[in-house]
C-alpha cells in the first residue's frame, strides 16, 4: 500500500485534512514510536500528517498566564530552554530521561502524553505541575487536565478529528518547585519501573501550602496520588510527616507483576521515590 | 502516487532525491546517494549507528522519514573530515583503538562532534551520559570515552 504523506503548514489545514474523510490518519511529531511501529510493521499507515510545519506545534511561549509548549517540540528543544527549565525543574527531570540524545533531538513531549504509555517519563511531573493538554478539534479548541487526557496503556481522550496542540502550564506559584524520580535496573536507555512527580509550595513559615503528586508505571496510567498530597498540606516536613506521606503513596499504587519489577518491588520502591522526590523539591525552594 | 521530491541540503552542498513517502532518511542516504558511512544497525532507534545531525540536532536516521528532510541540513560521516584531513576526534578514535568491526564507529563520532560543539569540556560522567545512544559491542566503550576526553582537549587547545 502506498502511504499518503502530508505537512499541513498551517492549523486549517490541518483541520481540512483531519475531517476530510473518516480513514485513519497517523499523526508524525518526532516519529520515534511511529516509526518504529511501522518499521516493524505494527501498524502500516494509509495517512501519515506531520505537524512539525505548524508554528503552534513548534513553540514554546511565555505567557502573562504561564508556559504554552507545542505538541511537536523536541525533548532536547524543551531542555535548552532556560527559563522554561528554571520554572518547571521537575518536568525537564521527566523530559531528560526520554531515550538517548537522538531520541530526544526528535521525540516530543506531546508524542510523549498522546502514547499513554503507562511508563512515559513526562507524564508524572505534568501531572504533579498542573498541566492542561491543549486539543483541537473540528469546534475550536478546549483543554483538559493531563490526569483526564490519558484513559489507559496506549489510550487517549482524542476523538479520530481531534489533535493535542500542546500543554499549557499554570502560573508558578511563588517559593514553588518540583522534582521527578524513576526507578530503572539501569541509569540510561530503559524504561521506568516506578516513576513519581511532586510539585509543592511552601508557605511563609515553611509549611507546605500546595502539593501535587502523580504516580507512573504502578497502574494502567499515572494516577494522582491526592490522599498522599493531603498528608502534606498545612505541614512542615519532618519524619512523622514523610512516613504517613510514603505510605499513601505505596496505598495508591496498583502495580502489575512484569519482566521490569513484581508488584511487591514496585509498591516498595514507589514509596522511596516520592519521599527523595519531594526532598529534591524541597531542596530546589531553599536554592531559590 | 508519485514518488515525492525532497530537496535538501547535505554536507554542504545542495542535493535533490525522489522518495517512497513511508521511506526512511537512512534508507534513501544509503541506498540511493550511496553515503553507506552512516550505518544501519537495529533500526529501531536503540543503537544510534545511523546517527546524523539534522538542521543541527542528534537524530537517527532510521526514525527519520526521508520527505521530512524537505529543506533541511543534513550531515553525515561523510562531512567529518576537511580538505582531506581527518577531523580531530576521527584521528583520536585511530590512535586509541576505540574501533574494532567499526559498524558503530560514524554514529558514536557524529554524537562525540555534537557533544563537543555544545560542550567543549564535558566530564568523562557528561560523556557517557551523552553517548548512551550509541551502541557498541567490541571496544567496551572505555577506549572510546578516552578518545573523546583526548579529542576534547586537544581541540580546546
Amino acid at each position: 500500500m502506498i502511504m499518503d504523506f502530508h505537512a499541513p503548514s498551517t492549523i486549517d489545514e490541518l483541520s481540512s485534512l483531519l475531517s476530510n474523510s473518516s480513514e485513519k490518519k497517523h499523526l508524525l511529531a518526532g516519529g520515534t514510536d511511529l516509526l518504529v511501529q511501522m518499521q516493524s510493521q505494527i501498524i502500516e499507515p494509509s495517512t501519515v500528517i506531520d505537524i512539525k510545519n505548524i508554528s503552534e506545534m513548534m513553540e514554546i511561549k511565555d505567557d502573562i498566564d504561564g508556559f504554552y509548549v507545542g505538541a511537536a517540540v523536541s525533548g532536547m528543544t524543551i531542555i535548552e530552554h532556560q527559563a522554561f527549565s528554571d520554572t518547571w525543574p521537575g518536568v525537564i527531570d521527566g523530559v531528560k530521561l526520554i531515550g538517548s540524545i537522538q531520541i530526544k533531538g526528535r521525540a516530543s513531549m506531546g508524542g510523549n502524553l498522546c502514547n499513554a504509555s503507562p511508563a512515559a517519563d513526562s507524564t508524572p511531573a505534568m501531572i504533579a505541575s498542573d498541566a492542561k493538554a491543549i486539543i483541537l478539534g473540528s469546534k475550536g479548541k478546549r483543554d483538559i487536565l493531563v490526569e483526564d487526557f490519558i484513559l489507559g496503556p496506549g489510550k487517549n481522550i482524542l476523538k479520530s478529528n481531534e489533535v493535542l496542540l500542546g500543554i499549557k502550564f499554570p502560573k508558578k506559584r511563588n517559593n514553588s518547585s518540583g522534582a521527578y524520580l524513576r526507578f530503572t535496573p539501569r541509569t540510561e536507555m530503559d524504561i521506568a519501573v516506578a516513576g513519581v512527580g511532586v510539585n509543592i509550595s511552601l508557605g511563609d513559615k515553611f509549611q507546605i501550602e500546595h502539593a501535587k503528586v502523580s504516580i507512573g508505571a504502578v497502574a494502567e496510567k499515572a494516577l494522582v496520588a491526592e490522599a498522599a498530597a493531603k498528608v502534606l498540606i498545612g505541614k512542615k516536613v519532618d519524619e512523622e510527616v514523610i512516613e504517613k506521606f510514603v505510605s499513601e503513596v505505596r496505598n495508591l499504587a496498583r502495580p502489575i507483576d512484569d519482566k521490569r519489577g513484581t508488584v511487591e518491588f514496585r509498591k516498595q520502591v514507589i514509596g522511596v521515590l516520592a519521599k527523595r522526590a519531594l526532598n529534591i523539591a524541597l531542596e530546589r525552594i531553599s536554592h531559590g | 502516487m508519485a514518488r515525492k521530491h525532497v530537496v535538501t541540503t547535505i554536507n554542504g552542498d545542495e542535493c535533490d532525491f525522489l522518495c517512497e513517502s513511508d521511506e526512511t532518511l537512512l534508507s534513501v542516504i544509503r541506498n540511493q546517494l550511496r553515503l553507506t558511512g552512516t550505518k544501519e544497525g537495529c533500526s529501531t532507534g536503540d543503537c544510534g549507528a545511523c546517527s546524523v545531525m539534522l538542521d543541527g540536532r542528534l537524530v537517527c536516521s532510521c526514525l527519520t522519514l526521508a520527505v521530512e528532510a524537505e529543506g533541511k541540513v543534513i550531515d553525515t560521516i561523510e562531512g567529518m573530515s576537511e580538505d582531506g584531513n581527518l577531523h580531530i576526534l576521527q584521528r583520536k578514535f585511530i590512535e586509541h583503538a576505540a574501533l574494532q568491526c567499526g559498524i558503530c564507529t560514524p554514529g558514536f563520532l557524529i554524537a562525540a562532534k555534537a557533544l563537543l560543539e555544545r560542550n567543549p569540556n564535558p566530564t568523562e560522567t557528561e560523556v557517557r551520559y551523552w553517548l548512551a545512544g550509541n551502541l557498541c559491542r567490541c571496544t567496551g566503550y572505555h577506549k572510546i570515552v578516552e578518545a573523546v576526553m583526548d579529542a576534547a582537549t586537544e581541540m580546546r587547545g
